[in-house]
């Protein structure tokens, strides 16, 4: 929030410059910042003013840290809008030949030969200001990295997987099997867990980080060495909220070189390699910096806890309110009581925050441990009313430890 | 945390976990596991039963037994008490004798493994020239005449295997002294018996399998007669006077042969088939034992007639006029008898049959031979265990109920004390009296005395009385009718048939303070019953219990609801159910509580849950947990999965019984059962190398049976403010839910007409959406709520209610303190996540410590899905201690698994045995006993004349060792030095 008044405060001007490509043409025009006006209606202008009225469009921007993001609705538009400084940069593509994996987290400044990196590319300075939120969060989360670069073998990655209760099926299968490896005893053959299969579609297919044959060493920081298949199926999905698996995989040619070391290359380790390759992979800049890359690098099993958000429902009284219980067991010191809002705030960050009231569609009554009520005042009713009901609810639970 | 903690702290709690944990596993109870030998000490008084697996089992008097394991895997094929000794030799499968002594140690006897040995024959011999098929221990108890396939008997001397070559009695010697007109000359076959003569110990007979069977005289190694039968030879036995030899053949005919000098007398004295005319089975084993005055006892197993009757598996008895066919459910391993007197050379008295699951002992000496009580090796079995219900320190007024309704069931067995007496039972007397409660398929309960280290029957329940089934409640086992032949009597109680699946007993709660009883079973049924000491007539009433709740869509493909009988039914003194309800649908109840003091049944299946007032006789609460997306729990899955288990069972069945008849003609076709054998271990690989793999995916509340109500839990504590407890109940289901209801029940006075009501409290739903398999309230010491009615009758501190209270949920991945009232999470243990284990059996249960008598904790205890036992810390819910105890591949020892309030366990380790294990250092039952050698009045070795057993078996064993060394010297010149290796190390451990 406190973002939003700095951006503005920062830009007197009141218009915005827009330069429009859409293939090798370009078209500038001005568009009034403070009315910027619906999203549809700005579609239509972009296809008049390159005269396409009927070519089905896909509209990206530059923002500010150089990366291409997507304008397809009404908040993204905005967003789009109010972080222009002041040249509004858009990139218009053809539906039919859209590159999709164009977007994303570094997306354009990685063509370091293109004009518009030279231009976009800022010092690292600008890396550390707050991060911006663009959209909602549905539409912008990091659903899997590639963590602890700078501590693990070349050979090993350690990926990710955030399943943020989203419907997506994480999507993956695994099997034993057995592996050659060098011990003390020369090369031995040992049994192993392998991916097996990839659901078509799935969480784990999407992000390309994991294939099958590939050996599953490690979940969430415990070895899977000695242990049996239906252990490690139940260790898996135990941690499936917040699942953490090092693999050796099968294709050795696409590991992440380190480069060099030193404080800059680890401390952008957390974030090196977003996937890029799926519709969530327009991965912000926002949520992966809103991350402390000190958390992601260790990850100390406890500190990350994302399946604590029971819900508990109250009936008898008028008001049924939901409590989240204080959970952060690296903060024993916080009493036990906290509003939830508070210590969220205090934990994460202001984004966070804003999220959880975005998700509930209400504004939080500060410091009321019972500002969700209206959302649950039909709890109690028929059940399936209920389930899609707790659907929902559990949703916003997970966004809040995002 | 951790780092932190100082040092001295951690070693102080270190130090108090070792006075408070320690795992035991001390005791198998039940009846082992396909046993395959039978052996009997009339001295010793001792029975051993050998089995598949290679375990040796030796029992004596109530309370002395003791167990060994052959290190090889191979069954148990003979069992053979050394006369007059404390040393037996096992048989194996795999061709290996097995010395065994019982070594006093410590004033208690040990079974010790002292010897082994394999015959070796001449070099370049077939190994069916050494291959053992007959063993007798000589009565001058140094030696061991064994007998091969190859018709050879050698001689060995014991202890300490040593051969007697120059004894031994080979094939040809006999060959070459055969008659020249008997018809199987040429072809003697294998050694099928070996009988020495009662008045004479030097004159052994030999029989052959082909029939023909040698008088021998060990001293001048020449024989004396020659018995010519021509029928295959199945047993031979020698009478009493030494007089006359039996002969059992193949065809079910017996012989009776006049034991004479001279070779010319060689017609059979007496020849009969007794079950005759059409072709019979073969007459395995026969026995003829005198008596004081009258005729003789003549018994033999086997000899049915083919066709109709070749599936039975008898015992005929025949004394003076009486002849009985004894008529068992299994498969018959081997039969004694034991006698009366001080030398065990008097009347028989008792018949002892081992047959393939159980152990039945007929007491010849009443009218109608009744059968005796076992006290030990009973069949936990009869009918297929289902579940099993542990209640700790039963007040003396119910136990004695118990046993009182149970005696009137006992009348038919009887009166006779159990004969089998050997050894001294010096465990002391258990410290409380325990009973486990076994449901089972066919809808009874046993009530089992679990205090000490016999597992003893003392009363059944059946609750089958109160529907109607498709079988006749008359039909039971005194079927014979006059005049029927043979004369069949069915004995035994072992009847794996059920009636009717539906009966299966599921769930069962009892509360030892007032008597009431619950059982719920897998059609949906509820029963409450009370202990009546008179019997009584009565209908029971039936609530049915829709527990859809009007949820629609759905249609259940299970089995139906059990037919309840109109009309009053009788039931004897003992449990007489008053109240039942049935779940609509009728699915398998999964959860049961009782709360006698609230006079509340708590019951939960697939579908939801339900609070019964069963004072009232009405429904105060239902609760539908379906979840309307889930098909699988309404269509009745159960049912299906139950019958892919069931076809399972049949196939393996079937398998099993092409192997037994394998084994069945063990000596020729040893090969065929090797590659039979081979061919189903190629076959079970292959099955394990069919490609597994396992899904990953969150769990989801569309997942099936998540709305399967897995735990229920009945609590007075601060459910809506924190100044007033009220009485609640609590459920837990398969999707991480739990449901929380306070309860209001009227005042004393107006209980009986103002209504219970119950009002939804509080819904959690676990994140991780794991089963919740256990739910307890921890008052504000941090103590587990007492039972009901404990506190009332002063066995239990009453509760804290100023602190506040805590709310403890087990899921299956996760162990979860919050708050109370407020439901805020505390602190967690993860289970899952961590180590990949789940937990499949939790219970509460109070560590005494070993050191102090006054100090005491409550702990969780907990068996994962991988086998093994912790115990978790309460209120903080920490890991203490961790060990294995059952195998992770053991699925059905891990579901059957059940937990004392004192740390101790119980889980089937063979559908007919339990295994008990402790967690305890205080609480640990475990058989200690003695047995003494014999006091031997005969005229042979001064060994025996000693009197004291335990110096004795000393020399014995320093005898044997001294022996075994030399045989292992040689051993390792052949080039065996593994297994000379092997055994130093076993002697120096031993």
């Amino acid at each position: 929030m406190n973002k939003n008044h700095r951006v503005q405060s920062s830009r007197s001007l009141s218009a915005v410059e827009v330069k429009s490509k859409f293939g090798a043409e370009f078209r500038r025009f001005s568009l009034d910042r403070s009315k910027p006006g619906r999203f549809d209606e700005f579609y239509g202008l972009l296809q008049h003013v390159h005269r396409i009225p009927n070519v089905e469009l896909l509209v990206g921007y530059a923002d500010v840290h150089g990366d291409l993001l997507p304008i397809n609705n009404d908040d993204n538009y905005h967003k789009a809008i109010s972080t222009a400084s002041p040249l509004l940069r858009l990139f218009l593509q053809r539906k039919e030949e859209a590159d999709y994996t164009a977007f994303g987290t570094d997306s354009l400044t990685r063509k370091k030969n293109t004009v518009l990196s030279a231009v976009l590319l800022r010092p690292d300075t600008n890396r550390k200001k707050p991060p911006v939120i663009i959209s909602l969060p549905r539409d912008f989360r990091p659903v899997s990295s590639i963590i602890d670069v700078d501590i693990l073998p070349e050979t090993h990655r350690r990926v990710r997987l955030y399943k943020h209760g989203q419907e997506k099926p994480l999507g993956f299968y695994i099997r034993d099997g057995s592996s050659v490896r060098v011990t003390a005893q020369g090369l031995e053959k040992l049994p192993g867990i392998f991916i097996s299969r990839m659901v078509p579609g799935g969480l784990a297919e999407s992000t390309g980080l994991l294939a099958v044959n590939d050996e599953v060493l490690e979940v969430n920081g415990i070895e899977v060495a000695g242990k049996s298949l239906d252990q490690v199926t139940d260790m898996m999905i135990a941690n499936s909220h917040n699942l953490i698996i090092t693999v050796k995989p099968a294709n050795q040619r696409n590991n992440v070189v380190r480069s060099g070391g030193g404080g800059a290359a680890s401390g952008s380790s957390g974030r090196s390699s977003d996937s890029g390759a799926s519709y969530y992979g327009y991965s912000s800049q926002a949520a992966a910096a809103s991350m402390p890359t000190h958390i992601i690098q260790n990850f100390p099993v406890d500190e990350l806890e994302s399946d604590d958000e029971d819900l508990v429902i109250e009936a008898g009284g008028e008001a049924e309110p939901i409590r989240r219980a204080p959970s952060n067991y690296s903060m024993p010191s916080l009493p036990r009581y906290e509003p939830h809002l508070n210590l969220r705030t205090a934990t994460t960050s202001v984004s966070a925050s804003a999220l959880s009231i975005n998700a509930n569609g209400t504004l939080p009554t500060s410091g009321s441990s019972g500002s969700l009520s209206n959302t649950n005042a039909t709890s109690t009713t028929s059940s399936p009313d209920r389930a899609m009901e707790r659907r929902s609810l559990e949703e916003d639970g997970t966004v809040i430890t995002l | 945390m951790k780092r932190f903690r100082r040092h001295g702290q951690e070693s102080q709690r270190d130090r108090l976990k070792q006075e408070l944990f320690q795992f035991n596993k001390a005791i198998e109870h039940g009846f082992p596991h396909q046993p395959s030998a039978l052996g009997y000490s009339p001295s010793l008084q001792l029975l051993a039963i050998g089995t598949r697996s290679g375990a040796i089992k030796l029992y004596g008097a109530p309370g002395v037994e003791f167990m060994g394991l052959h290190d090889e895997n191979a069954a148990v094929t003979q069992v053979h008490f050394m006369p007059h000794q404390v040393e037996l030799v096992t048989l194996l499968d795999d061709n290996s004798l097995h010395m065994w002594t019982l070594r006093g140690h410590k004033g208690l006897s040990e079974l010790l493994e002292i010897g082994r040995f394999t015959l070796t024959g001449p070099p370049g011999a077939p190994p069916s020239v050494t291959r053992v098929t007959a063993v007798l221990a000589h009565t001058s108890g140094e030696l061991l005449l064994l007998g091969t396939e190859g018709g050879h008997v050698f001689i060995v001397e014991v202890p300490g295997f040593r051969e007697l070559e120059e004894r031994n009695i080979s094939l040809d010697q006999v060959a070459a002294s055969v008659p020249d007109d008997y018809i199987g000359r040429r072809n003697l076959e294998h050694v099928e018996a070996l009988q020495e003569n009662p008045i004479n110990p030097n004159q052994v007979v030999i029989g052959y399998g082909r029939g023909l069977m040698v008088i021998w005289d060990l001293e001048k190694r020449c024989a004396i007669q020659h018995i010519p039968a021509t029928q295959q030879l199945e047993s031979v036995w020698w009478t009493e006077d030494g007089s006359y030899i039996l002969s059992s053949h193949s065809d079910g005919s017996y012989c009776r042969w006049m034991v004479g000098g001279e070779d010319v007398n060689d017609e059979e004295e007496k020849s009969d088939i007794p079950y005759g005319h059409f072709p019979c089975k073969a007459i395995s084993k026969i026995i003829q034992l005198p008596t004081e005055e009258g005729p003789p006892f003549l018994l033999f197993s086997g000899g049915m007639p083919r066709a109709s009757y070749g599936d039975r598996h008898c015992i005929t008895v025949i004394h003076s006029k009486t002849h009985v066919a004894l008529d068992f459910t299994s498969r018959i391993i081997d039969f004694f008898v034991i006698r009366d007197g001080l030398q065990h050379t008097g009347d028989p008295s008792a018949l002892v049959v081992l047959v393939e699951e159980e152990l039945v002992v007929i007491d010849l000496q009443t009218d109608c031979w009744p059968v005796i009580q076992t006290p030990y090796l009973v069949p936990l079995h009869s009918s297929a265990i289902t579940c099993s219900h542990h209640v700790s320190a039963i007040p003396l007024k119910l136990w004695e109920r118990v046993i009182a309704a149970g005696e009137l069931q006992n009348t038919h067995y009887s009166k006779k004390p159990w004969p089998i007496t050997g050894g001294q039972n010096l465990a002391p007397d258990p410290p409380q009296r325990d009973l486990l409660l076994t449901g089972h398929e066919d809808g009874t309960v046993h009530f089992w005395d679990a205090s000490g280290v016999c597992l003893y029957p003392l009363y059944k329940l059946s609750t089958a009385g109160v529907f109607h089934t498709d079988a006749d409640p008359n039909d039971n086992m005194n079927q014979g009718a006059e005049g029927e032949w043979p004369p069949f009597r069915k004995v035994g109680c072992f009847d794996p048939y059920s009636d009717d699946p539906r009966l299966g007993i599921q769930k069962i709660h009892l509360c030892k303070y007032s008597g009431y009883l619950t059982v719920a079973g897998t059609a949906g049924q509820i029963l409450v019953l009370e202990l009546n000491d008179e019997a009584a007539e009565q209908t029971v009433e039936a609530k049915v219990v829709d527990l859809l709740q009007g949820q629609e869509g759905f249609r259940w493909k299970g089995h139906t609801r059990l037919d309840v009988r109109e009309e009053p039914v009788l039931f004897p003194p003992g449990f007489q159910p008053f109240a039942l309800v049935q779940c609509q649908p009728p699915a398998v109840v999964t959860a049961l509580t009782l709360h006698s003091e609230w006079k509340l049944v708590a019951f939960g299946t697939s579908h939801g849950f339900g609070l019964y007032d069963y004072q009232q006789k009405n429904t105060v609460l239902i609760k539908c947990t379906l979840n309307p997306s889930d098909q699988l729990a309404m269509e009745g899955p159960l049912s299906r999965v139950k019958s892919i288990k069931k076809s399972l069972r049949q196939s393996f069945r079937r398998i099993r019984r092409s192997r037994v008849s394998l084994r069945k003609h063990h000596v020729n076709n040893t090969a065929k059962l090797q590659e039979a054998n081979a061919r189903l271990e190629a076959e079970l690989a292959e099955m394990e190398l069919a490609p597994v793999q396992r899904k990953i995916e969150a769990r989801s509340s569309d997942d099936s049976f998540t709305g399967l109500v897995r735990t229920l839990y009945f609590a007075d504590t601060f459910l809506s403010d924190s100044s007033h407890n009220t009485p609640s109940l609590w459920a837990g289901t398969n999707g991480g839910c739990v449901f929380a209801y306070m309860l209001r029940l009227p005042p004393v006075e107006h209980r009986a007409d103002e209504p219970v009501t119950a009002q939804p409290a509080k819904e959690i739903q676990l994140m991780h959406r794991a089963p919740v398999v256990g739910i307890v309230v921890l008052d504000g010491h941090g103590a587990p709520l007492p039972e009901p009615l404990e506190v009332a009758h002063d066995l239990a501190r009453s509760p804290d209610m100023q602190g506040s209270h805590q709310l403890l949920v087990i899921s299956e991945e996760q162990f979860k303190v919050f708050t109370l009232p407020k439901v805020s999470a505390k602190m967690k243990l993860k289970l899952t996540a961590v180590d990949g284990s789940r937990v499949r059996r939790v219970g509460v249960a109070w560590f005494c410590s070993s050191r102090t008598e006054d100090y005491g904790e409550s702990g969780l205890v907990v068996l994962t899905n991988q086998g093994d036992v912790h115990v978790v810390s309460l209120p903080h819910v920490k890991m203490q201690v961790q060990y294995p105890c059952i195998r992770r591949e053991d699925v059905s020892g891990i579901a059957s698994c059940v937990f004392t309030k004192h740390g101790q366990g119980f889980y089937l380790i063979s559908p007919s045995e339990f295994e008990r294990f402790s967690l305890s250092t205080c609480y640990l039952v475990e058989p200690r006993c003695l047995v003494e050698a014999p006091l031997h009045s005969g005229s042979s070795s001064q060994r025996r004349s000693q009197p004291d057993g335990a110096s004795s078996t000393h020399r014995t064993r320093q005898d044997s060792e001294d022996a075994e060394v030399l045989q292992e010297i040689q051993k390792s010149l052949e080039g065996d030095q593994t297994s000379f290796l092997e055994n130093n190390v076993k002697s120096a451990v031993a």
